[in-house]
């Protein structure tokens, strides 16, 4: 997949100290002819200060606890392979990806995740690729969000169907659906507004957004995703949770990958609610939003 | 907030009930699941040792396993260590020295250091009289000033316009010149959000620092931030000496234990939290209130100040003198249910009373708001002299009135016999009732 170099690097460098100390406490605990229960516990630590949550940590512990003795010396494979494996439980959309015209894609996710860079990093992917991309900006409550979007579209060259602030935002997707079949583009990507999970209100306008679009192109929207802060702790499978039962997450992107925090917590996601990782944004420039691989993943945690 | 971790411990405390007397083997066990709650609640991991050894070393002393009442005492031991991790006394901002007092947001992407400078201007505005000035110094992300510049035209407040200037530096040292000429005393710098690993833009905080000499460096902490807490409040506290942080977005139903985190890693004070998306939506922090809630003790002040902040007070007396003549209007009422509305959610304030959590998750609480919309529908659609007067409500006003509001006329009639029974109970309230004490002195002594 679209791993470069650079970018794997860039992201096995944040990952390099949970990396290095992993791979240490991990080797002594499997070759060691009888491992403490501080190692065990050091481990433990480790798991948890990457967000993997109690369970997962639980979960991965217990699947190398057991073979230990027999599979001494195969120190951090066993546990990126038990990762990967787990990954890859539920893969992506794949293939299948943009096989209607025009494809339409809902990002959606609680405030200051990214969502709105998002779009305009998979909007750079998709023009770099020759897909005509229209954006709509559907975010009429945050001040400056219109601005923001029209900027990436300007970046990318790509057109932003937008309202005024404080309008309907049904009403900028009926729009921006309908000039997505007027003008054959192929992708329409929407950016919503930001909202905590727990505000039915705004959950409810996220509904009905999906409707609105379900009636103007059936089968619309062919792709939600659901954008979640790689820094978040295990909140973010309540917000999964909550997203899923109301507008059908089909995808996860994680943003923010290429700062301290380890994302661990998109283990529980995919592993408790079934919704595959799709995408990874790894640093502030345009092109650093990349398809998500478990392989490269999990290697980046533990590849010496 | 902190409703789950609230659950979790409830449990493991109603466990222990069930044992009688506390042995060693079952403090072990309970704190093995205060543990797995706070870790849970996304605390930090070191955090969560150093806190469960501190309790137990405590519990296992003579109090806990001695007393009668052993869950309480483990309780009250749980709680007052929490007040400690999470810092002893509410503080605020540092006005003090030569103006304009500089305060600056610092924080990563997406922390919400724009809404809650706008927040923090509003609040020193109106709770504290000052003349606030605001700057973004974001040049990076696109909209970023523009979404500043908004939202101060929205609340009233200056804002400084740096162009097309790029220069972060340059245009923090301009707003300095620009506050004291128009003589504002506090200046707020919203600054771009970096990663605290990104050398060159810490650098750029570092010179920014140097240049305004901020009394206030303050760091902006989603509360649904995860391990990662402690990285960041270490990396910012490293290169800039933080005052204190600010914690945002805790109107959302994270646990927030990068409350207790960040507080113990890096010693600096929680100054306010943020508890929505409306300009005013910022509170003062409490660690003894936040460890309440965390125990599911309620926040019985909170609720108090929020009910105090609603009531218009010169207009409560005049309706207590109404009340108890049982003059008590449907008018009256519908003033009283806008001060409620205006207090939050019936969902949220349920939260802050003592066992309300359990009610909110019994009762589907956005029915309840449907219904209190309803009542004001129906309210709405009378006249003035129906609302004074609900004697006039025949069968044809009744019918029109429903039409109105959209309602039916059983929704009226049902409405008019609780507002007919509500009036009676203050009836019989006057014939028992103290006459001297005001309706808030009784509703707030049980808890003074």
């Amino acid at each position: 997949m679209a791993w470069k170099e650079g970018l794997f690097s860039r992201l096995s460098q944040g990952l390099s100290r949970t990396r290095e100390v992993l791979a240490g406490r991990l080797e002594r605990v499997l070759t060691g002819t009888n491992p403490s229960e501080e190692d065990w516990e050091a481990l433990e630590e480790v798991l948890l200060g990457a967000d993997f949550g109690v369970r997962a940590t639980q979960r991965l512990l217990d699947s190398v606890r057991g073979p230990s003795s027999a599979r001494a010396g195969a120190g951090a494979e066993l546990l990126q392979q038990e990762i990967t494996t787990l990954l890859k439980e539920r893969p992506g959309i794949g293939s299948g990806r943009y096989a209607v015209k025009p494809w339409v894609v809902m990002m959606v996710g609680v405030n200051g995740v990214g969502k709105t860079t998002t779009v305009g990093k998979l909007a750079y992917r998709l023009r770099r690729d020759g897909k005509k991309v229209l954006l709509a900006e559907a975010d009429t409550f945050r001040a400056g969000a219109i601005e923001q979007l029209e900027i990436w579209g300007e970046r990318v060259g790509a057109e932003v169907i937008k309202h005024g602030p404080g309008q309907d935002p049904s009403g900028v997707v009926f729009d921006a659906a309908q000039a997505a079949q007027k003008r054959a583009a192929d992708v329409l990507l929407i950016d919503t507004a930001g909202r905590l999970h727990n505000k039915v209100n705004l959950v409810e306008e996220l509904k009905k957004m999906r409707r609105v679009l379900g009636r103007v192109q059936e089968g619309a929207p062919h792709e939600t995703l659901l954008v979640v802060d790689a820094s978040t702790g295990q909140n973010a499978v309540v917000q999964a949770r909550i997203f899923q039962d109301a507008v059908a997450v089909s995808g996860i992107a994680l943003t923010k990958l290429d700062g301290t925090a380890k994302g661990g917590v998109v283990l529980s996601i995919q592993q408790e609610l079934a919704i595959p990782m799709e995408y990874v944004g790894v640093g502030e420039g345009v092109d650093d939003l990349q398809e998500f691989d478990p392989d490269a993943f999990a290697r980046a945690f533990f590849a010496s | 907030m902190f409703e789950n971790l609230t659950d979790k411990l409830e449990q493991t405390f109603k466990r222990l009930r069930g044992h009688g007397r506390i042995t060693e083997a079952n403090v072990a066990e309970s704190l093995r699941e205060v543990r797995t709650a706070l870790l849970e609640a996304d605390v930090n991991f070191q955090v969560v040792k150093s806190f469960t050894d501190s309790v137990r070393s405590q519990a296992m002393g003579q109090d806990v396993l001695q007393s009668l009442t052993p869950d309480q005492q483990l309780i009250k031991i749980v709680r007052e260590e929490l007040i400690k991790i999470l810092g002893g006394e509410a503080a605020g901002v540092d006005l003090k020295g030569r103006q304009p007092v500089v305060l600056m947001l610092v924080g990563l992407q997406g922390s919400g250091k724009t809404t809650t400078a706008v927040k923090l201007a509003l609040h020193l505005k109106k709770q504290q009289k000052r003349t606030p000035y605001l700057v973004s110094a974001d040049v990076y992300r696109p909209g970023a000033r523009e979404q500043l510049r908004t939202l101060c035209d929205d609340n009233g407040l200056p804002v400084y316009d740096s162009g097309d200037s790029d220069a972060p530096l340059e245009i923090c040292r301009a707003a300095v010149d620009k506050a004291n000429q128009r003589l504002c005393d506090v200046l707020i710098v919203d600054t771009a959000g970096r990663l605290q690993i990104d050398e060159e833009m810490m650098q750029e905080l570092v010179a920014i620092r140097a240049a305004l000499e901020p009394r206030n460096i303050i760091l902006t902490v989603d509360a649904m931030i995860g391990q990662d807490a402690v990285n960041q409040a270490q990396g910012f506290n490293d290169a800039l000496d933080l005052t204190g942080t600010i914690l945002t977005k805790m109107d959302g139903d994270a646990r927030g234990g990068a409350a207790l985190s960040v507080r113990s890693v890096v010693g600096k004070p929680v100054l306010y939290v943020g508890v929505g998306e409306k300009a005013d939506a910022l509170e003062p922090f409490f660690p003894d209130r936040m460890a309440s809630r965390i125990l599911g003790m309620g926040d019985v002040l909170s609720l108090i100040e929020k009910a105090e902040q609603a009531v218009d007070k010169k207009a409560a007396p005049k309706l207590e003198q109404r009340m108890r003549k049982g003059e008590f209007t449907l008018e009256d009422f519908q003033t009283q249910m806008q001060a409620i509305k205006k207090m939050g959610s019936i969902g949220s304030l349920l939260d802050m009373v003592p066992g309300g959590r359990k009610l909110t998750q019994q009762v589907d609480m956005s029915q309840a708001e449907k219904e209190i919309k309803r009542v004001e529908a129906i309210i709405n659609s009378m006249t003035i002299k129906e609302r004074r007067n609900p004697a006039l409500l025949n069968g044809s006003r009744r019918r029109r009135i429903a039409d109105g509001s959209g309602t039916s006329v059983t929704d009226v009639n049902r409405l008019m016999k609780q507002y007919m029974e509500m009036r009676k109970m203050m009836q019989r309230m006057k014939k028992s009732g103290g006459k001297r004490r005001g309706l808030l002195n009784r509703l707030s002594t049980p808890f003074q």
